[in-house]
């Protein structure tokens, strides 16, 4: 089964569902012929989609709208935070190719800010599944509920078999004593490979999945700065309002002090290329990452 | 509120053009009276009043299950799927509200009491339309949203088989808004001749005649041009609106668009038509002076500062 599979599940179960697409069809090819009235696409209009999707909301739908991670959350942010988040409808936002996964396509196409002003809109949740495999295991739960979410959807397959998701709970893959690596999405697989290979080093690596940013897991966090190690924060996103924000503000807020570097853009778009280049690039791979984790690490030393 | 007790509430019977006028003519005096204090945007407010009156007194069906009011009334937002067979009114030019909280007390569905709670924290009548008015649909405020909206429900009753109608009121400066013109193509793509949108025309945007800044003229051609079936009317008279709104919808699978020609302050001649007169806060003097010339008695002397809020 696949993110289309479980949509098509979904949608027979529920009348509610209407699956609607800004003419994004890539996660929702067979959708049209399946789902009749049902499968709405509106076009290149991403404004439109959002406002019409809190109508359908208005009469009871649950509309699971599709469009290219950055245009919907961009184009079309003030339409869901004043349709969708003022009047706090079951909406929710299938956001496509974010972060690197827009590999070749340039800054334009980069969404790599979404989390920071999705989770700025109250009530807003916002989830980031590592793999194809873990948003399986989210996407059920996220869609059930009854309030407006985000997710960035990464379908590819991974390298893991996850655990059952908890609603709001990070997925702790292990814990260290020399440092935690905490990361979120597509960069999942990456920092499972990197925490192998500083573990070959003789380290102690700690990993976790943090699969909610919105709600995020506190205590996991918090756990986190009492294991000792220094924390290194993955993320393919910028520095503002990402997962290193979230971080931070839980820190402040239950007045906690740690050493936490950060792992992701630091103001600025990245170069566009084939993905495994942007990650070569931009210091991303399994290699790449023990290498700057390992380095830091010995400069405390 | 007992509706049946207090307001005039639905009607299937049709009122006399008569009757209509009376109660603009009261829903005027409420506009005026929300001039007082923090002001209001009285200037679009006067200019959609008949068109408000006529929707919900005389247009707007209740729902078929309960006899109810075809605005969900008591309802929160989400809950109001209890009532589906409803038609829909959405106030997209939002600042406009003072004219739909008048009509909605003429109704007997909002409280008059509530209006002396203008701008107060402890009530929710504020400068634009929010759902903790009974009555009112959806927020309002940020322009070019609820043609979207309103098309989402509109498509729904479309796929559910249902015969409600959706009126969308938009001022005509909102028309400079991109998003109301994408959302014209993609109703119309989708052949949803149960919505309608009703141009308030009052030639004014917040600060200036709209044809002196960005030309909308000639607006039926624009409107025709996106696949819309049109009508332009004189937005003051109720027998025009009566005709244009009976014949609805205008042509099969095509979205109906009502330009209702207006005037700015309509009923006010000292601030009619008037660039500099869209949002005012009147002295109680001047709301008295204000009060008599709407009657026609005398002409107002106004010497409150012309005010630029936007």
């Amino acid at each position: 089964m696949g993110y289309e599979e479980l949509l098509i599940e979904t949608a027979k179960a529920d009348e509610r569902i209407v699956v609607m697409t800004a003419e994004n069809r890539a996660l929702v090819r067979t959708l049209p012929k399946i789902l009749g009235n049902r499968f709405v696409d509106t076009g290149i209009t991403e404004q439109t989609m959002v406002g019409m999707a809190a109508g359908l909301a208005l009469r009871g739908r649950k509309p699971i709208i599709h469009a290219l991670a950055p245009f919907l959350t961009m184009r079309a942010f003030e339409f869901i935070r004043t349709d969708i988040g003022i009047a706090h409808l079951p909406v929710k936002l299938s956001g496509y190719i974010p972060g690197f996964l827009s590999d070749g396509n340039g800054p334009t196409h980069q969404s790599i800010e979404d989390v920071s002003i999705m989770r700025g809109i109250p009530g807003m949740e916002v989830y980031c599944p590592a793999d194809e495999d873990d948003l399986l295991r989210m996407l059920p739960g996220i869609w059930a509920s009854e309030s407006p979410s985000y997710t960035r959807i990464n379908h590819k397959k991974g390298i893991y078999t996850h655990r059952d998701y908890d609603p709001g709970r990070a997925e702790v893959i292990s814990e260290g004593s020399d440092c935690t690596l905490l990361v979120y999405g597509f960069l999942f697989g990456n920092a499972l490979l990197a925490k192998e290979l500083l573990e070959q080093r003789g380290l102690s690596v700690g990993l976790v999945n943090m699969r909610s940013l919105k709600p995020v897991d506190e205590a996991c966090i918090l756990r986190c700065a009492q294991s000792g190690g220094r924390i290194f924060i993955i993320e393919d996103h910028l520095q503002t309002g990402g997962l290193y924000s979230i971080v931070a503000e839980t820190f402040l807020k239950h007045r906690v002090s740690a050493e936490v570097v950060s792992l992701g853009l630091k103001e600025r778009w990245f170069k566009a290329g084939m993905l495994n280049e942007v990650l070569e690039t931009e210091g991303f791979t399994p290699e790449r990452l023990a290498e700057t984790i390992a380095g830091d690490l010995a400069e405390l030393l | 509120m007992d509706k049946n007790e207090t307001g005039r509430g639905i009607s299937t019977e049709t009122s006399s053009p008569e009757a209509l006028k009376s109660i603009a003519l009261k829903v005027r005096e409420h506009i005026i009276r929300l001039s007082a204090g923090g002001g209001c945007f009285i200037g679009a407010s006067l200019s959609c009043v008949e068109i408000m009156v006529y929707l919900y007194a005389e247009f707007l069906r209740p729902g078929k299950e309960r006899g109810g009011n075809p605005a969900g009334v008591d309802e929160k937002s989400i809950s109001r799927r209890k009532n589906p067979g409803r038609d829909y009114l959405f106030l997209s030019k939002g600042h406009d509200v003072p004219a739909l909280y008048g009509t909605l007390v003429e109704m007997g569905w909002l409280d008059k009491d509530r209006l002396k709670n203008h701008l107060s924290t402890r009530d929710s009548i504020y400068w634009h339309p929010n759902t903790n008015i009974p009555g009112v649909e959806f927020h309002s405020g940020s322009l070019g949203h609820l043609p979207a909206v309103a098309s989402g429900v509109a498509l729904d009753c479309r796929i559910g088989g249902g015969d409600n109608r959706v009126v969308v009121i938009t001022g005509d400066g909102e028309l400079n808004e991109g998003s109301v013109w994408e959302t014209l193509l993609v109703a119309n793509a989708y052949g949803l001749d149960n919505l309608t949108l009703v141009v308030d025309r009052n030639q004014f945007q917040a600060n200036i005649r709209t044809e002196e800044l960005v030309p909308l003229e000639p607006l039926e051609d624009k409107f025709r041009a996106f696949g819309c079936a049109v009508r332009r009317i004189d937005g003051h008279d109720f027998e025009a609106l009566g005709a244009a709104f009976e014949e609805l919808p205008m042509q099969k699978g095509k979205v109906n668009i009502i330009i209702a020609d207006t005037v700015r302050g309509r009923g006010l001649p000292s601030i009619e038509a008037r660039a500099d007169r869209w949002f005012c806060a009147f002295s109680d003097a001047e709301i008295r002076e204000l009060l008599e010339e709407l009657h026609g008695n005398v002409h107002a002397r106004i010497e409150s500062e012309t005010l630029v809020v936007r």
